[in-house]
């Protein structure tokens, strides 16, 4: 018999309770858990990458290729029969690739526990790891089209230094964001299955009332000309992902009609309130996190 | 010595709903959807030290299993705590983190990775895993494509090389071929030796008195007995001859009817275990309900496995009951039993000459058991006499 080989593990907490109560959450001992168990999250990771494209012959090409027939089609389209803006295929992928990024990990981070049933019932790690994982698939796919998109942009296009530096702050909130409602989700999906077709409505609703395929600018002129504009104005803005699809569009699109397009707020206005998306997002994070570690303890059980 | 384990009244409740409510209508409609309530565990209480061998055994559904995975943290406790010191891994079933889609290989990346291991890790022991495992040409096979013996295979393979200070074993020692079982078992072995902390599920007996320290049983959810492995398992088998009794296995047409069997050293009832080599007595007492000419009465020894070992009846050796009318005594005496560590059970029946016409069997009705010599692995016992002669 082989002796053992590599160093101890440091996988599980040197001194478990457990106890009737849910367990309250202690950030950085959670956070520390999930350090150690972050090759599970890259192994799960992976496993849905390779499950996915299991069988096709070109296997991630097909995520490359999205963008491509999109930038294709929509320029087409565009130019036939005209469009929201001017160089509508960069303006669209710009705040369609964040959305997808947001409405596939809410999606596919719904049913992340009730598909995983076998093995929440049988191992035991750190629930938290799979809802996450479905962001980091989906956070693989946006990092694969991205590029496409940016090699497509440099050649065509260009970037402008004075704006993209709001792209990472759009990215944060963004991710912030999308994992904090990804935890609610997937733990509440566990006792009410109805939740699944209900985000498939939501998703719907918000995709629209978020400004992707159509600009921002036209839904500022178009409500501030009403009586109470201002205040239907400000109640558009209530939606965060308004504010971060602004963002990645600022950071992404200036054709010379950008100002005709793209939310009307100077860059200083839209990293404010970026920033505090950023900061609330944090804290519903914490808050979705508290409940997904208190319910994590019975889904073994309710599965 | 320090716990590695503790368990403090320990209690787990189900709710058994009729239809699960999964949904929010049905969640608001709850007043209608009745809830039973079963425990599945009541005021367990125990320590594992560490470096101990602790085998928890009971009957199917006494809560061997949920008690595993609370102490694993799968389930959550109703009430009570279960504290637990040092690095764990819980084989609570094998192959549980294996995805049909990858190939043996990735899966078993992905489950050492379940049970602890990094990437660098799992590289160091990569190959070990394989060859416990004797999978090495179909690593790059898709797990889906192995057969349940070899998904077994590699389960365990990844899950005794790993390097856990506590380890949780729910019954799957039980699978595999035998010489499979035996390089696991030779595996716990090692564990045992090395000083690490296990927790042992099973059903098997024997084994749970040959490698645990300590052993605890359950019954219904409750702590039936704690103590030696020898004491604890003895006690589970008085049980299971208590339930068999209410069940016995009884036929036949009752001409005749065996009033009760006993197992006799000399004249004594037969108290405790017998040694290699002892002589036993098995007597049956009949009585005839209706008057029957010459009938037969016979015997069976079946080991704990329920292999038949032995048998014997009155006409083999010899002997008539002649015409049977009230009642007589019937006894067996056993020479120097040649069997070794085991319990055997007894079934006796009464049959006429010609074997068409069964009376009365006992099926495993009575049992004795027979100690193992300290310290050997005899398949067997030969009275054995050695000379000494010059030549």
């Amino acid at each position: 018999m082989q002796p053992f080989r590599g160093a101890p593990i440091a996988a599980v907490a040197r001194t478990a309770e457990r106890t009737s109560e849910p367990p309250h959450l202690r950030l950085r001992q959670r956070i520390r858990e999930l350090w150690d168990y972050r090759e599970v999250l890259l192994n799960l990771v992976r496993k849905e990458l390779k499950v996915k494209y299991t069988g096709s012959v070109l296997g991630a090409v097909w995520s490359l290729l999205n963008p491509v027939v999109f930038l294709a089609v929509f320029t087409f389209v565009a130019k036939v029969l005209g469009a929201a803006a001017k160089d509508y295929a960069e303006f669209l992928l710009a705040g369609l690739l964040a959305w997808n990024l947001f409405s596939v990990s809410l999606t596919s981070g719904a049913i992340s526990v009730i598909s995983n049933a076998n093995l929440v019932k049988k191992v035991s790690f750190p629930r938290e790891i799979l809802p996450l994982a479905t962001v980091g698939v989906a956070l693989v796919d946006f990092g694969l089209q991205s590029l496409v998109f940016f090699a497509f942009l440099a050649i065509a296009y260009g970037f402008s230094l004075s704006v993209i530096w709001l792209y990472p702050i759009a990215f944060v909130a963004l991710l912030l964001f999308t994992v904090a409602v990804t935890l609610w989700v997937s733990s509440m999906n566990v006792r009410y299955r109805d939740l699944t077709h209900l985000i498939g409505l939501a998703l719907l609703v918000w995709f629209w009332l978020t400004p992707i395929v159509y600009g921002i600018a036209r839904v500022h002129s178009t409500l501030i000309a009403k009586p109470h504009g201002a205040l239907l104005w400000r109640v558009y803005l209530l939606n965060p992902m308004a504010w971060i699809i602004g963002g990645f569009q600022t950071a992404l699109y200036h054709s010379d009609d950008a100002h005709d397009v793209l939310i009307p707020l100077s860059t200083g206005q839209l990293a404010a309130g970026l920033g505090v998306i950023v900061l609330a997002s944090g804290l519903l994070l914490y808050g979705t996190w508290r409940v997904f570690f208190g319910l994590s303890g019975d889904f073994a059980e309710e599965l | 010595m320090t716990a590695a384990i503790e368990v403090q009244d320990l209690s787990k409740r189900f709710r058994i709903y009729r239809e699960k409510p999964t949904s929010l209508k049905q969640r608001l409609l709850a007043g209608r959807t009745r809830a039973e309530d079963f425990w599945a565990l009541r005021d367990v209480s125990f320590e594992v030290a560490e470096g101990e061998f602790l085998a928890l055994i009971g009957h199917n559904g006494s809560g061997k299993s949920t008690l595993l995975k609370v102490i694993a943290g799968i389930l959550r406790p109703t009430q009570g705590l279960v504290r637990q010191r040092g690095r764990m891994a819980g084989l609570l079933e094998l192959g549980a983190g294996f995805h049909p889609e990858l190939t043996g290989r990735e899966n078993v990346y992905l489950n050492a990775s379940f049970l602890g291991l990094s990437r660098r890790e799992t590289d160091g022991v990569y190959d070990d895993i394989v060859a416990f495992a004797e999978l090495g040409d179909f690593m790059e096979t898709a797990v889906k494509f192995y057969s349940s013996g070899m998904l077994v295979r590699l389960g365990f393979a990844c899950a005794v090389h790993v390097d856990p200070e506590v380890i949780l074993i729910d019954e799957v020692l039980a699978v595999g071929d035998e010489a499979f079982q035996g390089r696991c078992l030779d595996r716990v072995r090692t564990f045992q030796k090395e000083g690490r902390t296990i927790v042992l599920v099973t059903h098997a007996l024997d084994m749970a008195r040959q490698l645990s320290d300590r052993a605890v049983m359950l019954d219904h959810g409750l702590v039936h007995a704690i103590g030696s492995p020898d004491e604890v398992v003895r006690e589970m088998r008085l049980t299971i001859l208590r339930h068999d009794l209410e069940f016995a296995r009884e036929g036949g047409t009752r001409e005749v009817e065996i009033l009760g069997g006993s197992l006799l050293r000399g004249l004594d009832p037969l108290a405790g275990a017998l040694a290699p080599g002892d002589c036993v007595t098995l007597q049956v007492d009949l009585k005839a309900n209706e008057p029957v000419d010459d009938p037969v009465v016979s015997f069976a020894l079946h080991d704990a496995a329920n292999n038949y070992v032995f048998g014997s009846d009155t006409a083999q050796q010899g002997v008539g009951l002649g015409w049977l009318d009230g009642k007589r005594r019937v006894r067996f005496q056993l020479g120097p039993v040649p069997f070794t560590g085991g319990q055997y059970w007894v079934t006796v029946g009464v049959h006429s000459r010609d074997n068409q016409r069964v009376y009365h069997v006992q099926d495993q009705r009575y049992s004795f058991e027979v100690r193992q010599i300290e310290g050997r692995k005899d398949q067997a016992y030969v009275p054995v006499t050695a000379e000494v002669e010059d030549l």
